[in-house]
């Protein structure tokens, strides 16, 4: 038999809905495969189940996690094997079910069960802070948050961190997400340093507002595989940063100068 | 003279605007003070100087707020409260 791991599960999270989760979970659990890890994605938001689309899996689906719980098939035959991947896998939500179907006591007991197999359990949470979310952190070690730079999501995201903290899962990290350099440049766009400042969190991470993330959704490939994309770069970075090691940010400002403007700073100068 | 900038500079930074907006409601979401039971502090308060005080009801701003205190790392909650004073009572009658 082999021998039991004991995996870290990472619950990703925003209390906002649409700000980038579901592609965040997909690209920070083929990220960590594509290092070796043995990885599992979790779609915990039951009814609107999206995970399988986002990662191009969505016709392999037979069995889904309200399954496993209800015992209706073994853990092993809902886990869904990765196109690309050997060690990754995604367990579903149910999509004609609702979130009364888990209880926070099932999902500690099935999070705990995919640790034994493998180093990291990555969980796609749903939008809000009710049953959904209250199930999707009970088996987490730790907490990543997502967030873009409006004001609605930095709400909610220190909304959420004070719920994690409340429910013991503490030192949550940042994600900020779709970053416009051109618009931070301008003064149109909270900058990073503003929403830590306000946060007071870690960062793990931070990603540009990028065509190939939309690109690659469409596609049903990760944007993490796609050595060009910047935002591809920038999970990597996020990834590396999870398995511990230390990598600088990216530097967004670089390239945010538009042809146009470098064009018309060549012709009326500084 | 930056070209760009004659047109747009006269405006204030939406991302200030943004910042200063968000530090506000974040205030009161971290407070769990209702507004409720701010108003119940207000009237109080009031009841109180007015028995000194000739004030500006209208004027009054009372919130809770995050203060860093020195020896202190995480910042602490603080009531403040802004009574504007019209005229001092005199204390003879």
């Amino acid at each position: 038999m082999a021998k039991e791991k004991m995996g870290t599960a990472i619950v990703i999270t925003s209390g906002k809905g649409g700000v980038g989760k579901t592609t965040t979970s997909a690209n920070i659990g083929t990220g960590l495969a594509r290092l070796g890890y043995s990885v599992v994605v979790l779609d915990a938001d039951i009814g609107l189940r999206n995970l399988d689309v986002v990662m191009g899996l969505e016709n392999r689906i037979v069995y889904d996690i309200v399954d496993v719980v209800e015992k209706n098939c073994k853990l092993k035959q809902a886990l869904i094997k990765d196109k690309r991947h050997d060690k990754l896998y995604l367990l579903p939500a149910a999509q004609t079910r609702d979130k009364t179907a888990v209880s926070p006591k099932q999902m500690v007991e099935l999070v705990n069960e995919l640790k034994k197999n493998h180093d990291y359990v990555i969980i796609d949470s749903p939008a809000g802070i009710e049953q959904g979310f209250q199930y999707s952190i009970a088996g987490a070690d730790r907490g990543i948050i997502v967030t873009t730079p409006e004001i609605s999501a930095v709400r909610d995201a220190d909304r959420v961190i004070g719920i994690l903290e409340a429910n013991e899962l503490h030192d949550p990290e940042l994600i900020i997400n779709r970053i416009r350099p051109d618009m931070v440049k301008r003064g149109d766009m909270m900058t990073i340093e503003d929403i830590i400042d306000i946060l007071a969190i870690d960062l793990v991470g931070i990603v540009p507002d990028d065509e190939s993330i939309v690109i690659s959704t469409n596609k049903g490939e990760p944007v993490v595989m796609d050595d060009k994309s910047l935002a591809g770069k920038a999970y990597r970075n996020i990834v590396q940063r999870i398995t511990g090691e230390e990598v600088e940010f990216l530097n967004l400002e670089e390239d945010s100068e538009s042809k146009f403007s470098k064009v018309l700073k060549l012709i009326f100068g500084k | 003279m930056d070209f760009f900038k004659m047109f747009t500079r006269k405006k204030e930074n939406s991302k200030n605007v943004a910042k200063e907006r968000l530090k506000l409601v974040l205030v009161h979401d971290r407070s769990d003070l209702s507004p409720r039971f701010l108003e119940m502090i207000k009237g109080d308060i009031v009841k109180v100087i007015s028995k000194y005080a000739e004030i500006d009801e209208s004027e009054i701003e009372i919130k809770m707020t995050k203060m860093k205190k020195e020896g202190n790392k995480s910042p602490v909650s603080a009531l403040v409260a802004n009574i504007p004073i019209v005229n001092i009572k005199d204390k003879k009658k």
